[in-house]
């Protein structure tokens, strides 16, 4: 699946290098973000720029992401692209996360 | 997996994997944008195609051998027909769900991972249309172009 991460402060930036996750990738994603989030970091920032493609199974691995990171910790979302951003509309799953266009958006956005 | 077609014609068959459906989903897609559906268009048929060939691979082959999944698509000046064929279990009923999504809530522990694939298809739709016939299960999707969403 392949994701890199790195931390600026309290925030930790995780980059998806793949252009989907759908169903055929969602468990692996799961358990990626799990490993990647051990780091313990209070907020992180899913850098989702090259994602050109997710599916409700991505979007529920995205929702468990945030489930397991807990009550105290924060998973916001950067660089949707346009059917990225259909689907978590039409969820209404953009009420429940912090979307920001670019990943400089959410990296100078004022920390709630 | 070489797809058969012509003109407005696109066909696909694929085994009932979630790889292959993925491969599949791409295919499809970009053979549509190749054969002139309107870009507008190509993210909601993108979206709706993988909801329900996902669904296939999911539910109605779940518990058996996964067979076949077949797509045809029709496209037509102003509209555009997929019609999804398995052989695996009939949808519930024999009825497509009425696609109400799971609430969202007020807790983030409580939120739902899934549920939303027949709220997608129906929202992103014009029409959705199934029958069991011989065995088969015959899932029929229409976009009509001239509506934009």
């Amino acid at each position: 699946m392949g994701l890199t991460s790195k931390t600026t402060g309290a925030t930790q930036i995780i980059t998806v290098h793949s252009d989907r996750i759908d169903a055929a990738m969602a468990i692996q994603f799961k358990e990626d973000m799990r490993a990647e989030t051990e780091s313990n970091a209070n907020r992180v920032v899913l850098d989702l720029s090259d994602v050109q493609f997710i599916d409700s199974s991505g979007l529920g691995a995205i929702v468990a992401s945030m489930k397991q990171l807990g009550k105290d910790r924060r998973l916001d979302l950067a660089g949707l692209q346009p059917v990225v951003e259909k689907v978590f509309h039409l969820t209404r799953m953009d009420t429940v996360f912090k979307l920001f266009a670019t990943l400089d958006d959410a990296l100078t956005a004022p920390e709630a | 997996m070489e797809p058969v077609c012509n003109k407005t014609c696109l066909e696909l068959s694929f085994p009932a994997t979630e790889t292959e459906a993925s491969a599949g989903i791409s295919q499809l897609s970009a053979g549509l944008a190749k054969r002139g559906l309107p870009p507008h268009k190509a993210d909601d048929v993108k979206i709706a195609l993988a909801e329900a060939i996902n669904n296939v691979v999911e539910h109605a082959y779940n518990g058996v051998a996964p067979a076949k999944v077949r797509v045809t698509c029709r496209l037509d000046q102003d509209r555009l027909d997929i019609l999804i064929s398995d052989t695996g279990h009939p949808l519930p009923g024999c009825h497509p769900p009425d696609g109400t999504p799971a609430s969202l809530g007020t807790r983030i522990q409580d939120l739902p991972e899934g549920g939303f694939g027949w709220f997608l298809i129906h929202q992103l739709t014009n029409d959705i249309w199934y029958e069991r016939r011989d065995g088969c299960n015959r899932l029929s999707l229409r976009f009509n172009f001239e509506s934009t969403r």
